[in-house]
């Protein structure tokens, strides 16, 4: 009698979890111990993998809120990435250094996303159906526009433009305005030698992810989730399908541009032009490693895939350098698991059948 | 009243093609701005034509099917690649060189077309992004292949022309090189196999084409007042008979007095051949038994599964058709462009078809292989344009560069909004 309660217990908990999250968990862990006997520190590795983790993290969350109100992952992230780029360029160039580059950069990609946030979710309902695809291209559109303007700019601050010519460099290095990894050291310290706790930035994360959860709990939350599972049932309760849908999606947009102010932060870097053009599809795959489908999600989703995931990638990547010299397959790999999964999860969605 | 049906109409049929009205507005303005020689342009926009019409025409029958676009003839160009790189590796060289490639890329792009077809019935309603993905995910498998199973599990020489060297100076190397040269086919390479085989200046093939279609035309008008048609039909035919003559003249003109259209490259009679026959092929194979599946299953998989139709194995079918000419298509491209970017040479492939097609005014439900062809032009005219006009009027070359890449985002990104838009607008009007 016990054996079964146990046996059955332990079912629950696999299907909790989902399969899939644990075949990726189990490879993480062999990977792991397979740097251990190649002589390749593991406690390093997982201190990688906690600050990737921290860095990817916000734009993991963006993916909750859309998948929740039912207009599928946020393949258009790029859009909010802009918004949180154009905010950390305009906070430079109006000449504010550390905190309050920080401070500035983060309060007005707020601005930026809302508004546009606003108008991707109009366009998002006029396309219902085909939210997925739109949002692809919606995406790669702004980014490839947004390479136009950043060329044309007539930005002056020397920390920005190219030496000669006209535009914005590629890369603007972030210890120029002193805010390289300024999150991350914010009550950042060591564990031993090899072991760095990026506090600030996982407070910041956890804080978010937190605001999240008690946001899907709150009436409006709730009313999202709602219109998430079904239009029709929704709009019979008296629901506005389209407001919801426009309020999750402006959500997802401020998360997504707030979460490359951090990304770029702890980088060290901030990237423009087609850096971030494939920036969706691995937050994408995040969530749903952590066990998301492509209409339901949960902020444990998100911290679970992004551990995981991040960790993957990060450990990998030395991993199959040691063993295969000249390959490169841990990017190999990354395209396969990441695109797998996205696939995987199209095959779960339940619409448009026969 | 009649007047304002008629402006009306006008308005819906600028809407309806709007993305192709501002190509051509584009190209025009192009012209205006840059100082580019008409001639030289031609040059360009036919080779890119010959290049790249067979991958555009590639999408027609899926798109039939109900599929939508197929982001997927990405794999389809991995198929020809790989039989190009399996050519090369052989050295096998020339024409039959060519034609062995042909031939080996056909059962690699089935199996692809194939196993892609199965994943397009699991992915119902969202075939587009699963083709998009899809074309990622395999990316993945073919880097495996060429960079990881050729060499550390299938041992090659270092010294092998296709192999990098071994970084630590061992004996074998490991992945196929990012850059496969084809070497020209008279010398036992790939480059201008067919190409090569009959060419035709410029001006010739223009006048023999159009002296062609100008005796279709005659016939069609001799017949067509035997069974006394519509007035319209007969109007149309009239206009292109007279178009014809015109273009006949112009070409006339430019050969006597030898203008910058004598100095246009020479057309490549095979590959001019090959795209009209694919062209016959597709407008055929849809009159077939198998054609009308395809059109039934892309009307309604539910009425077509009623009247007896195996939508699942006609859908796969349709998938299976296009990743088998896309293959065909990359290795035309790929013999004209003479070198192989291996982990490149695929990546843009569908993300461009499918544009080239949008600008000709396909949608997710309707393609022809007018659309195909009118979209190829414009859409590689936009894509010579943009960084003249980005020189021209903005100083900067590389503006127009990014533009000519936002423009192909944002065409298929307004193109495929703008019909689901309609599509669900007209919906919601037949339930209410």
């Amino acid at each position: 009698m016990l054996t079964e309660r146990k046996k059955l217990s332990f079912k629950d908990i696999i299907n909790g979890i989902g399969i899939p999250t644990l075949i990726i968990a189990a490879f993480f862990a062999l990977i792991l111990v397979i740097a251990h006997f190649y002589d390749l520190s593991v406690v390093t590795l997982l201190s990688d993998t906690v600050k990737r983790a921290g860095m990817n993290g916000l734009l993991v969350l963006a993916m909750l809120p859309s998948i929740q109100s039912g207009t599928g992952p946020n393949f258009a992230l790029p859009i909010g990435v802009e918004c949180g780029l154009f905010a950390m360029v305009l906070a430079i160039e109006w000449g504010f250094t550390g905190w309050g580059w920080f401070g500035v950069s983060v309060a007005l990609s707020i601005v930026f996303a809302i508004f546009v946030g606003w108008a991707y979710g109009k366009l998002l309902n006029a396309v219902k159906g085909s939210e997925m695809t739109i949002a692809t291209y919606a995406g790669f559109a702004i980014c490839s526009f947004m390479c136009i303007f950043w060329l044309m700019l007539p930005f002056k601050s020397p920390n920005m433009g190219w030496f000669i010519g006209q535009g914005l460099r590629e890369t603007i290095q972030l210890d120029a305005v002193g805010a390289d990894m300024i999150l991350n050291d914010l009550f950042g310290f060591w564990i031993g030698e090899e072991f760095y706790v990026p506090t600030g930035m996982l407070l910041f994360f956890f804080l978010c992810c937190f605001l999240v959860w008690l946001f899907f709990r709150s009436k409006s939350g709730i009313a999202i989730s709602a219109v998430g599972s079904s239009n029709a049932f929704a709009e019979a309760s008296g629901l506005n399908v389209n407001k919801n849908r426009v309020l999750a999606n402006i959500i997802s947009t401020i998360l997504g541009a707030i979460g490359i102010i951090v990304f770029s932060q702890s980088y060290g870097y901030l990237q423009i032009y087609t850096a971030h053009l494939n920036i969706a599809f691995a937050a994408v795959a995040g969530i749903l490693i952590g066990g998301a489908t492509a209409s339901r999600a949960k902020v444990s989703h998100v911290i679970i895939g992004v551990f995981l995931f991040q960790g993957l990638l990060t450990s990998a990547l030395p991993v199959a350098n040691q063993i295969f010299a000249g390959t490169d397959l841990s990017e190999i790999m990354r395209m396969i698991i990441q695109n797998g999964f996205i696939l995987y999860a199209l095959t779960q969605v339940k619409k448009g059948g026969k | 009243m009649g007047e304002r049906l008629g402006s009306r109409k006008a308005l819906t049929w600028a809407g309806d093609n709007a993305v192709t009205l501002v190509f051509v507005a584009f190209t025009v303005f192009g012209f205006m701005a840059s100082d580019l020689s008409v001639g030289w342009f031609l040059g360009e926009l036919m080779g890119r034509l010959y290049r790249n019409a067979f991958l555009v025409i590639s999408l027609i029958i899926p798109v039939v099917a109900g599929l939508g676009l197929n982001f997927g003839i990405v794999v389809g160009a991995m198929a020809g690649q790989i039989a190009i790189v399996a050519v090369r590796f052989l050295d096998i060289g020339g024409l039959g060189g060519l034609m062995l490639a042909f031939l080996l890329a056909a059962p690699i792009a089935v199996l692809f077309g194939w196993l892609t077809g199965l994943l397009y019935n699991k992915t119902r309603g969202q075939e587009m992004i699963a083709s998009l993905i899809v074309g990622f995910f395999a990316n993945g498998i073919y880097q495996f292949l060429f960079l990881f199973v050729m060499g550390v599990i299938i041992k090659v020489p270092s010294t092998h022309p296709l192999i990098i060297p071994s970084a630590v100076g061992g004996e074998y190397g490991v992945g196929i090189r990012v850059t496969v040269d084809l070497g020209a086919a008279d010398k036992g390479g790939l480059k201008y196999a067919l190409d090569n085989i009959a060419k035709v200046p410029f001006l010739y093939a223009v006048i023999g084409i159009a002296a062609f279609i100008l005796v279709l035309q005659v016939i069609r008008f001799v017949r067509s007042k035997k069974t006394a048609g519509a007035k319209v039909n007969k109007m149309s035919t009239i206009f292109n008979m007279v178009l014809c003559l015109v273009v006949i003249a112009v070409a006339a003109y430019s050969m006597s007095v030898r203008n910058s259209l004598s100095m246009v490259a020479k057309v490549p009679v095979v590959i001019v051949i090959l795209i009209i026959a694919l062209c016959i092929f597709t407008e055929w194979i849809l009159k077939t038994k198998l054609g009308q599946d395809f059109k039934a299953v892309g009307q309604s998989q539910k009425i077509a599964e009623v009247s007896g139709i195996n939508v699942d194995k006609t859908r796969i079918i349709a998938v299976i058709i296009s990743t088998v000419l896309a293959a065909w298509g990359q290795i035309i491209t790929l013999q004209n462009i003479g070198t192989l970017n291996t982990y490149t040479a695929h990546s843009q492939v569908g993300m461009f078809a499918v544009a080239s097609i949008l600008v000709g005014g396909a949608s997710t439900s309707k393609a022809t292989v007018k659309q195909a062809l009118i979209g190829t032009i414009l859409f590689n005219a936009m894509f010579i344009m943009s960084p003249e006009i980005g020189q021209a009027v903005f100083g900067q070359a590389l503006l127009g560069e990014y533009f000519r890449t936002f423009m192909v985002y944002g065409v298929i990104g307004f193109a495929l909004g703008l019909y689901v838009w309609k599509a669900n607008k007209a919906t919601k009007l037949t339930i209410e």
